[in-house]
């Protein structure tokens, strides 16, 4: 199991919902429940779904920017689940990540060579030397040397995603999680930087987890793909399998639902009824079950487990047991 | 072909400050057959959002100016109307509809007060009746609950009820056209599907035709009759859905259309339209999309290219094709 580069298992996020005077916990939103999966190195895993189905919860959980409530999570051999203070600083460099929005993940106050040298400096390299480097990244994502003394509000979307990476790439990375990280850019610029993530993945051998809630991004993109629903990972396969033979109600309702730039042979559209389920008050039994068009009796009771139906694609539905 | 029910005519919408002329729309013509959906896409700043405040007559005073054009909508110059009579044909005659339904809603009125207002300025109607009219439409929009919501106020409703409420309250006057700049944008894919098809069946059951903005060309493929694609102020290529995704014909369009990546087939590199688009402050002389065209020749940066028909209905602004 060594080339797994990541393993996360039973991975849990409650955030407790508070109330009265005294901030007495009356109940939790169950944000990510019971999420396990693995990332080998090289890899991209993408994860898809729709707004809080605990994604980018997730994302965050093991970027160990948020304490999970429960579960593990193993990086390079090594559970980093509890580590703390010096012990986190000592691997964080391995783990970076790359946010959605570049207009306010990158400080307006900083020039871009400050930005991009930050985590170099923290982690005790030389003056000089960060500024070689900063140099060596701006062009590696197609910037240019001199860019390094302008400020971000001087560049453009897609700009400023590429300043995103390059300061993600500073320290050698062995793993980027990138949480909608071309979803606000218009599309003539979101495949320069998909085409540009794909091109440094090969050439800093790194591994993605790519969090996105469009589909068609994350299939270009992956190797394999997750489908979030509700805080549960409902179907888990290699893209190829995902996306032509999509086995959970829930996966095919979502790829039939996101409409596709063609005008001839469009696929059946499955329309759900109704809106995603409270996490604070989920459904019983299998999450999806007040939407699904496939319901049985046995759904509304118990939760079905995510189990491997096909080979390398698990799935959680009692469809299949 | 019949009378249309609005047609843009050489259009210019400018923000003017001291030292700079922004020229947003630059000299656009369209026009929308009654019951058509004509959607207008393009990237952030093409001026697609202008020109539907343009036609609405709602450009941000006191910088944004429209000097020039005509828009004829039912017989009439709505750029001649006085203010007054601008007021009768919103929301009456023309409703809008917009991206994020949280800023467009009124967070102090409830969702009744709100719908309600727009019936009590232009129909001659009780209290009573206008409460009625609008539970029967949130009804119609596949509001569940109709009757209590009517007495909740925005922030207690899903993004998808929002916007099925805006939905609403536009169509309430049953206007013969409505607009929606990004209606679904900010939705959840599964819920855009039940938002699109609830703007399907509100043409065919209103008889209204739609101006629908969006950058998304899988929400085009689905929805448009007629497709506009705007680049830097200018219509670049206009004719019917059909032709616009079997021969795309203008480098931009096929460009963004080859920039897409797809649900259902592999692309090893998905292709780029290499660099971004001109400041609208400083518009190169000739095509404006010239120093981003793989086919461009040097005539193209010497003289605008006109739009000009290169078989029956299909428009195309370029001279190469």
């Amino acid at each position: 199991m060594s080339e797994n580069l990541l393993e996360v298992r039973n991975l849990k996020k409650y955030f407790p919902i508070t109330a009265g005077l005294l901030r007495r916990t009356v109940g939790h939103v169950k944000a990510v429940d019971d999420v396990s999966f693995t990332v080998k190195a090289g890899e991209t895993l993408g994860i898809v779904g729709e707004s809080g189905c605990g994604k980018s919860t997730t994302g965050r959980m093991i970027m160990r920017v948020l304490e999970p409530t429960s579960g593990q999570i193993v990086f390079d051999g090594q559970d980093i689940t509890k580590l703390h203070g010096k012990e986190l600083r000592a691997v964080r460099p391995k783990f970076q990540m790359v946010f959605q929005d570049p207009y306010a993940s990158l400080n307006p106050k900083m020039g871009i060579e400050e930005i991009i040298a930050e985590p170099l400096i923290v982690n005790g390299v030389s003056r000089k030397q960060a500024t070689e480097r900063v140099v060596h990244l701006l062009e590696r994502v197609g910037l240019r040397a001199e860019d390094r003394h302008r400020y971000p509000h001087e560049f453009s979307g897609g700009q400023r995603q590429r300043i995103g990476i390059a300061r993600a790439l500073a320290l050698n990375p062995k793993l980027i999680v990138a949480d909608e990280a071309v979803s606000a850019l218009d599309v003539s610029i979101q495949s320069q930087i998909l085409n540009l993530m794909m091109d440094l993945k090969k050439e800093f051998n790194l591994s993605y987890i790519f969090i996105s809630h469009n589909l068609a991004v994350v299939r270009h993109i992956s190797d394999r793909v997750g489908v979030m629903y509700l805080g549960h990972m409902v179907e888990l396969a290699d893209k190829r399998s995902l996306y032509a033979n999509p086995r959970h109600p829930y996966t095919e309702a979502l790829l039939s639902a996101a409409p596709e730039p063609k005008r001839q042979g469009r696929r059946e559209r499955i329309i759900l009824q109704g809106d995603v389920p409270s996490p604070a008050n989920p459904p019983k039994g299998c999450p999806f079950h007040t939407r699904c068009p496939k319901v049985m009796d046995v759904c509304k009771v118990e939760r079905p487990a995510l189990k491997e139906v096909a080979p390398n694609h698990l799935v959680a539905c009692h469809l299949y047991s | 072909m019949a009378e249309p029910l609005l047609a843009i005519k050489n259009l210019k919408t400018y923000f003017i400050s001291k030292d700079a002329e922004v020229r947003a729309v630059d000299g656009i013509d369209i026009e929308v057959q009654p019951r058509q959906v004509v959607c207008i896409v393009g990237e952030s700043g093409c001026g697609k959002s202008m020109t539907s405040l343009s036609i609405m007559r709602l450009v941000p005073k006191p910088k944004g100016k429209i000097v020039d054009g005509e828009i004829w909508f039912n017989g009439r110059d709505l750029l001649k109307l006085s203010e007054d009579e601008m007021t009768d044909v919103r929301g009456n005659e023309i409703s809008m509809i917009f991206q994020e339904p949280m800023t467009a809603l009124n967070p102090v009125l409830t969702i009744g007060e709100q719908i309600t207002e727009v019936l009590l300025r232009h129909r001659k109607l009780t209290k009573r009746q206008a409460l009625a009219k609008a539970i029967e439409m949130l009804q119609f929009v596949g509001v569940p609950r109709a009757s209590e919501i009517v007495h909740e106020y925005p922030h207690q409703l899903s993004g998808g009820m929002r916007q099925r409420v805006m939905i609403a309250m536009a169509m309430v006057c049953e206007p013969k056209l409505l607009i929606a700049d990004e209606p679904t944008t900010a939705l959840d894919v599964t819920i855009q599907a039940q938002v699109l098809e609830l703007m399907k069946k509100m043409r065919e059951d209103f008889d209204t035709s739609i101006i629908l903005i969006t950058h998304d060309l899988g929400v085009v493929a689905d929805m448009a009759d007629h497709v506009v694609v705007m680049y830097a102020g200018q219509v670049v290529e206009s004719t019917d859905a059909d032709s616009l995704f079997a021969e795309p014909t203008h480098p931009y369009t096929k460009g963004l259309l080859a920039s897409i990546p797809s649900l259902e087939e592999e692309k090893d590199v998905l292709y780029s339209i290499p660099g971004t688009v001109p400041d609208a402050a400083a518009f190169p002389q000739g095509c404006r999309f010239a120093d981003r065209c793989p086919i461009a020749q040097p005539s193209c940066r010497e003289k605008m290219p006109e739009l000009r028909e290169v078989k029956p209905g299909h428009f195309v602004r370029c001279d190469l094709v």
